[in-house]
């Protein structure tokens, strides 16, 4: 990454009257993270963070996608503390794909794993401070007295002893010319006004009227629409196609092959699905057409006869086994997941011999701009990457297979062209949460505690996909998150990983890996209490006496919910705790069967230690969100293969839980100082074994493969 | 293809399309009224509702040549600035994370409290059923009560 060119005043000056009169921070960020504000290359903006304008606004470059998180809010939460800003003022707008926006968590412009805030958390506060000590100057110079007597608050800066004040607006030209202070302190967190507050997110109301631009709703001049005919098995490729009944539907204007199938460009989406409909393809279906579930299922249980690579090892495990007073021995298995984002997926792309413009729902703007230059020939710089809302992401925009189809078509076509998925287009071509196998051994002595702990986790690797080289010896690190984090007190731990490939694609999904490693280790353990005859929380309770944070949330989860005291006949509770991008999080969930043998949660009470907290309302609507998430794939998610297809395609197939079937979730925020965690997907992994331990105290049946389906 | 009229958030409007184009893409693709949504195709998860003659409607499935001299109403319909109780309510509760299935949920919302201004939680259960794959919905229950209270 090359280093930004440093602030001079006179380019500072320079900028400032490109930008038409307002002060402007950029800020450059070395690849170690720690940022400090730094140059504006002229003209101002690509890598800008904030304008000051003089009638007042405030612009935020929010560099991260929006995709419900909440990033548009907590962001700027973050600049306005420091810079004491009218918060009514605040506006913002999405970042273009530059270096200065890399995530310093990735090494990429991206959003994921839950890094927003903790990556933006001192960075975007620092340049906040910067701004606001430039206007203290600037007022202060204006008045010709000592800037320690003046305060900012609320958009103005006053003169204490005069009760002068000055509005930012009218300051921004002088402060302009105001060296950049760098190390300002940041205020103290007793000293904070937005921060820890529940500020009403910004994104609400173009979200209640219709008109949030999301991808799928970009319209550029000249603009055709295309739908992409796929191979039906992963990996198949276009033998031969009759584009003459396509060509022949009203609207069609081109049909053309590109990597992934064939496309149909229209005038609109309907015209294009009709051309798609009435195109006769013949593929090559290669390898993976003989792929099924029932096939990957013996594999993996095969796989697990062998030795893993080790991915922790405390004590000997296999050792202490044979002298165990009771032994436990279980498998577990978890399906494939699709993500099902509710806007399917998307871009427009017009690549033209002079540069490319993408318009995009993405998750990953450097990827996409890589990409562009790739296939339109040009240099990176001239590729402009528009960031819409994401309807969604869930890790499935980080992948770039839409963008692709875009740029590839459009350079096809020489038009702008913007490709659209149908929602069977999106069940059926995504890159899945890795199905998974889990082997467990356990021992424990006579009084119940546990001296031996075996998992071996059998399972896909997203990560020999798309970074290859982070797989050393056949271990893949992430694979293996949460199998090797198993905190609990166990002297003979051993947890190793077999990689397994199926030929079906796999990606990242809502936590990931954490998904399925939570469900296993959680579920394991309360089998270990219950082998034990000891209370499931009161059992990890006593695990985790040297992890604190893990303790506070399991402690205020079970406490909230009542653990211990009676239920309405045929409910039962059930509990887990689980560490993910370093939060925490425990849940209870009390649960029913009904009738008809389905299971029905009523109520979830979830605890969570995220660290310093920008926005409780934010973090509770990310905990709710999660829990959904987790429980629609508990109870039915399901991607299943048969020929090298996915069976499933659509929403009656592929089951969401809907608002009748939703349970009151509560959730409690842990007051903390520690380490900030990410709160987008930690919330995710303990709703699957909370719920299963539930149904294992209402049925005694343990559940250990997933979806729960129906207990009939 | 004889031009199919219906009116559109109090706008007459005459288009040419092939009679079985949905509503849907009509609306999006034709008059440019992109606050309506596509999710599924198949009327499962409610992101293309509107009013049709005031009543909620899955536009997916919803060939145009049955809207022919019918009246719809879109989000961008619903109100002017955002001043319906439901959108108030909405933003009161602070409804939508990804905000794409939110304009169904309003659409859907609406209706119902139209013609029951105070529902029940059961009433609730039975009218929205439309997805929400960020798990809204329990601020969208919450934020139906509090639009029967006029928000």
């Amino acid at each position: 990454m090359s280093a930004a060119p440093e602030i001079t005043r006179r380019d500072f000056l320079e900028a400032a009257s490109v930008a038409g009169a307002g002060l402007v921070i950029g800020f450059h960020l070395p690849a170690t993270g720690r940022g400090r504000p730094a140059a504006v290359a002229a003209p101002f903006a690509p890598n800008a963070w904030l304008r000051i304008n003089s009638d007042e606004s405030i612009l935020v470059v929010v560099d991260r996608s929006e995709m419900g998180q909440g990033v548009t809010t907590s962001l700027p939460m973050l600049l306005a503390e420091e810079l004491e800003a009218d918060w009514s003022k605040i506006r913002i707008e999405f970042a273009p794909a530059d270096k200065a926006y890399v995530n310093p968590m990735f090494g990429m412009q991206g959003t994921g794993g839950s890094t927003s805030v903790r990556a933006a958390y001192t960075p975007l506060r620092k340049a906040g401070a910067a701004a606001r000590e430039m206007l203290l100057s600037a007022a202060a110079e204006t008045w010709g007295v000592e800037k320690s007597t003046c305060r900012a608050e609320q958009g103005a800066v006053i003169h204490t002893p005069s009760n002068r004040r000055l509005t930012y607006g009218t300051l921004v030209v002088k402060a302009a010319t105001v060296p950049l202070p760098h190390d300002v302190p940041l205020k103290e967190p007793k000293d904070w006004k937005i921060l820890g507050t529940r500020v009403k997110r910004l994104d609400s109301p173009p979200k209640v009227d219709g008109s949030a631009q999301f991808g799928i709703d970009v319209k550029a001049p000249g603009m055709l629409v295309a739908v992409i005919a796929r191979s039906p098995v992963f990996g198949g490729k276009v033998q031969s196609f009759d584009a003459a009944k396509a060509k022949a539907v009203p609207g069609v204007k081109h049909v053309v092959q590109i990597s992934t199938g064939v496309a149909i460009v229209a005038d609109g989406y309907w015209s294009a699905k009709k051309g798609r409909d009435a195109l006769t393809v013949t593929w090559d279906e290669g390898p993976t057409a003989s792929a099924s579930s029932v096939t990957i299922s013996q594999l993996f249980s095969q796989k697990a006869e062998q030795t893993g690579a080790v991915a922790r090892h405390d004590g000997d495990a296999q050792g202490a086994l044979p002298g165990a007073a009771t032994k436990l021995d279980a498998a577990y298995e978890l399906p494939f997941l699709a993500h099902a984002t509710m806007e399917p997926m998307n871009c427009t792309a017009h690549v033209r011999p002079d540069g490319v413009d993408i318009w995009a729902p993405t998750q990953f703007q450097t990827g996409a701009q890589g990409l562009g230059a790739g296939i339109g020939g040009v240099p990176p710089e001239k590729v402009k990457v528009h960031t819409t809302y994401l309807g969604g992401g869930f890790g499935r925009r980080f992948e770039l297979d839409f963008i692709k189809e875009a740029l590839e078509t459009s350079k096809a076509t020489g038009a702008p062209v913007k490709v659209v998925w149908s929602r069977e287009d999106d069940i059926r071509n995504a890159q899945y949460r890795p199905a998974s196998y889990h082997r467990f051994q356990a021992g424990l002595d006579a009084s119940g505690q546990p001296v031996a702990w075996t998992h071996r986790v059998v399972a896909p690797s997203i990560m020999a996909r798309v970074f290859p080289d982070t797989v050393k010896n056949g271990l893949d690190q992430e694979a293996v998150e949460g199998g090797v984090g198993m905190p609990y007190a166990v002297p003979n731990v051993h947890v190793d990983y077999v990689l397994t490939d199926t030929g079906i694609p796999v990606g990242f999904w809502r936590s990931v890996n954490n998904s399925y490693n939570g469900f296993a280790v959680e579920t394991f353990i309360d089998e270990l209490a219950h082998a034990a005859k000891k209370d499931p929380y009161e059992y990890r309770r006593d695990l985790l006496g040297k992890a604190p944070r893990h303790l506070g949330v399991l402690n205020l989860a079970a406490s909230k919910a009542g653990w211990g005291t009676p239920l309405p006949a045929g409910r039962a509770r059930g509990i887990a705790v689980y560490k993910a991008f370093e939060s925490f999080v425990a849940e209870v969930a009390e649960v029913s069967v009904g009738s008809d043998g389905a299971p029905r949660v009523h109520r979830v009470v979830c605890a969570v230690d995220c660290g310093p907290v920008v926005n409780p309302d934010i973090v509770e609507a990310q905990m709710q969100s999660a829990i959904v998430y987790g429980l629609t794939a508990a109870l039915w998610g399901e991607i299943t293969i048969d020929k090298g297809r996915v069976q499933q395609s659509n929403f009656h197939d592929y089951r969401m839980l809907r608002l009748a079937e939703m349970p009151v979730v509560e959730v409690h925020i842990v007051p903390s100082t520690d380490a900030q965690g990410g709160v987008g997907e930690p919330g995710t992994p303990p709703i699957a074994p909370a719920v299963c331990n539930a149904l294992f105290v209402l049925t005694g049946k343990r559940i250990r493969k997933l979806p729960i389906g129906k207990m009939a | 293809m004889p031009p199919i009229s219906f009116t559109v958030n109090g706008k007459r409007e005459t288009v040419n399309v092939t009679p079985d184009t949905p509503l849907l893409w009509v609306l999006r693709d034709t008059l440019g009224l992109t606050g309506t949504k596509f999710g599924c195709g198949i009327a499962q998860c409610g992101a293309c509702t509107v009013h049709l003659d005031g009543v909620a409607t899955r536009t997916c499935v919803l060939p145009v040549s049955a809207v022919a001299g019918k009246r719809v109403t879109t989000i961008e319909g619903l109100s002017k600035n955002r001043s319906h109780a439901v959108q108030r309510a909405w933003i009161e509760e602070d409804v939508p994370q990804c905000g794409y299935c939110q304009s169904g949920q309003i659409m859907a919302a609406a209706a119902l409290l139209a013609k029951t201004p105070h529902p029940t939680d059961a009433d609730i259960d039975t009218a929205m059923t439309n997805i929400c794959r960020c798990g809204t919905y329990q601020r969208i229950r919450a934020a139906i009560h509090r639009a029967a209270q006029g928000a």
